[in-house]
């Protein structure tokens, strides 16, 4: 049984068809990418699978109960958690409090004092700037922090939202490590991005999307080398 | 420099330091006591100015004498007004921080708190017990129980009359608000009437002392006259600046108060982190509410006779309090409120002082609190303190 899984899920947004029918599966384990060029539908999977848009049809399952109609907050107490497109930190809580608030359900505080030193090492960035707002981090800043935010909920299932977007390319490459590092670690991800080299560099396997549907899915190493997704993603030929 | 860091983090982690703790309970206080001395100092130089500049115009009265004379009761009352103000801004300006909504039933939550109060004192009354109860446990009794039903009446209110708008256009929760204030204003008016409370409601309470003399002013001929704060005002300040650190507690330091702004700040991301948005949205009304029924209470035993429509005028002094601040801004309403306080107590004091009796001031003193509100809607929209609205996203 699938960790995660979405069986025909359409969404709209008032009368525009967003989703048409999103079928996916993601293995405890794993990391599993959603690749597609902008406007294709790939935040609203994600904002879809969190509560935050309600599917007009189809299922969401985790762990084979379906979560599709629960509200947000009681999908992230099963451990769906997501970093959200554009990093969301609350910009006049400390980084502290961001950190602390992204473990608010939980209340064992020895746990939670180890988890932020996890975050911490992850990212001794962060550490550094423990007290400041994070309305004043660089945008690289904000990215580890919202990742680490996530990271504080324990996380059954990650589910990453552009997580390379804005950032300089060694940036990005340093939080695609992370990522790598966080998954090896043991939590499953779900990779939503436009940036489709590093996305299947670091995946196991990936879906393709397409205004609304998936129009492939398979390995990530087949994805890499199969022709149209070198055409269309990855700027060869 | 990693391992560094985490040996340092458990430390930190365990505990909030002394110095930040005290930093966020204390600093907005510090910031509103600035303000006080701020408004204080100001408006005492302006008028002891205008006096100096006015003497020759009046031969009845020695007119710097009589300014200064009356200029510590001044303050005095500019206090209370300030705090009154503060208390019920924080109601306005925390429902408008998580939902952008402006509670214009907030007035008619806080004269419920003052009904509450009457009522009890005359229970207490018809019991025999007003004269035998300790007067420090009757305003405590008072004010507990102001808050408790102000802040669960303030919660139902959202419940019934503002959930189900919440995604409607801005407007339509603004009139239901409206309708929220006038039924509250006639079923309160039709429960004091036929409990024999009656529409002028006597709020009764046991005897709270006598004015404290804080010192003895010198005037002409070797008399002095005191200069005193009654008991009434003075518990008044006493439980509002508590209120203040309670509140600065709770949405600074613990928990909840962390998801309060967060939700506050960006609403569908605190649902991610797994916050019940509509139940900290509950709260936040709940806490406002109590804070304005808090307000009701102390205002009820000050002026000792209230009605249903006691809560329109400073409900909407209050809002002016809350958008002078910067609304949305927790310190901005609270200084907002002294500042605006302040100012009314000068001019209700003055003005009369100054034109030979000709103005009351104490029935113009609106005005300068309503062009106020316009005044700062037109060149400061942000408020005294609110960089806030600017950075809301």
């Amino acid at each position: 049984m699938p960790l995660l899984e979405l069986k025909n899920v359409h969404t709209y947004y008032g009368n525009i068809h967003a989703l048409k029918g999103i079928s996916l599966s993601v293995e405890e384990g794993e990391i599993v990418t959603l690749i597609g060029s902008n406007g294709a539908g790939k935040s609203t999977t994600l904002r879809t699978i969190s509560g935050l848009l309600r599917p007009r049809y189809g299922e969401i399952l985790f762990k084979g109960e379906r979560i599709d109609h629960l509200p947000p907050h009681k999908i992230v107490e099963l451990g769906v958690i997501q970093v959200p497109e554009g990093r969301r930190i609350f910009p006049r809580l400390t980084v502290r409090e961001n950190l602390e608030i992204g473990a608010f359900l939980r209340k064992d505080k020895a746990e939670i004092a180890r988890d932020m030193e996890r975050v911490f090492h992850l990212f001794p960035r962060l550490y550094e700037r423990l007290n400041q707002r994070g309305g004043t981090l660089s945008g690289g800043e904000q990215q580890m922090l919202a990742i680490g935010r996530a990271l504080m909920g324990r996380p059954r299932v990650l589910l990453l939202d552009e997580p390379s977007m804005g950032l300089a390319p060694v940036l990005v490459e340093q939080i695609f490590g992370i990522i790598s590092d966080i998954n090896a670690q043991g939590t499953t991800i779900l990779l939503v991005e436009q940036n489709a080299l590093m996305a299947l560099a670091i995946a196991h396997r990936g879906y393709v999307l397409q205004t609304g549907e998936i129009v492939l899915a398979d390995t990530a190493q087949a994805l890499r080398e199969n022709k149209l997704v070198q055409h269309a993603y990855l700027g060869v030929g | 420099m990693a391992v560094e860091a985490t040996t340092g983090a458990e430390l930190i982690l365990t505990r909030r330091s002394f110095r930040s703790f005290m930093s966020e309970v204390f600093g907005p206080l510090l910031q509103v006591f600035l303000f006080v001395v701020g408004s204080a100092v100001a408006l005492g130089g302006v008028v002891i100015l205008l006096a100096v500049v006015l003497r020759g115009t009046r031969e009845d009265i020695d007119l710097l004498q009589g300014t200064i004379t009356i200029l510590p009761q001044v303050i005095v009352d500019g206090l209370v007004r300030g705090f009154l103000y503060a208390t019920i801004a924080l109601g306005y300006t925390m429902v408008y921080g998580v939902l952008e909504f402006i509670n214009f039933a907030h007035g008619e939550i806080f004269m419920v708190g003052a009904f509450v109060g009457a009522f009890f004192g005359a229970a207490l009354a018809s019991s025999g017990m007003l004269t035998t109860i300790n007067p420090i446990l009757f305003v405590i009794a008072a004010v507990l129980l102001g808050m408790a039903v102000s802040g669960l009446l303030a919660m139902s209110v959202e419940r019934i009359a503002y959930r189900p708008l919440r995604n409607a256009p801005r407007l339509v929760p603004l009139i239901s608000a409206i309708g929220v204030s006038l039924v509250l204003q006639d079923v309160m008016r039709m429960i004091a009437v036929n409990t024999g409370l009656g529409f002028n409601a006597q709020f009764r309470t046991p005897d709270l002392g006598q004015p404290l003399v804080l010192a003895h002013m010198p005037i002409a001929d070797e008399r002095t006259i005191p200069v005193s704060v009654d008991s009434r005002s003075l518990i008044f300040i006493v439980v509002a600046i508590l209120m203040l650190i309670g509140l600065n507690y709770l949405v600074n330091i613990t928990k909840l108060g962390t998801a309060i702004r967060a939700v506050a700040q960006d609403r569908p991301t605190a649902s991610l982190m797994g916050i019940d948005v509509n139940r900290v949205i509950a709260i936040t009304f709940l806490i406002g509410g109590a804070l304005g029924g808090a307000a009701g209470i102390l205002f009820g035993m000050r002026v000792g006779t209230i009605n249903p429509y006691v809560g329109f005028l400073p409900g909407l002094k209050a809002f002016t309090a809350a958008v002078l601040g910067g609304i949305g801004n927790i310190t901005g309403a609270m200084v907002g409120g002294i500042v605006l306080g302040f100012l009314e107590a000068f001019v209700a004091s003055y003005l009369s002082l100054f034109t030979r009796g000709q103005f009351s001031g104490a029935s113009y003193a609106d005005i300068v609190a309503f062009s106020i509100l316009i005044l700062i809607l037109i060149f400061r929209p942000s408020g005294l303190l609110g960089e806030v609205v600017a950075q809301k996203v």
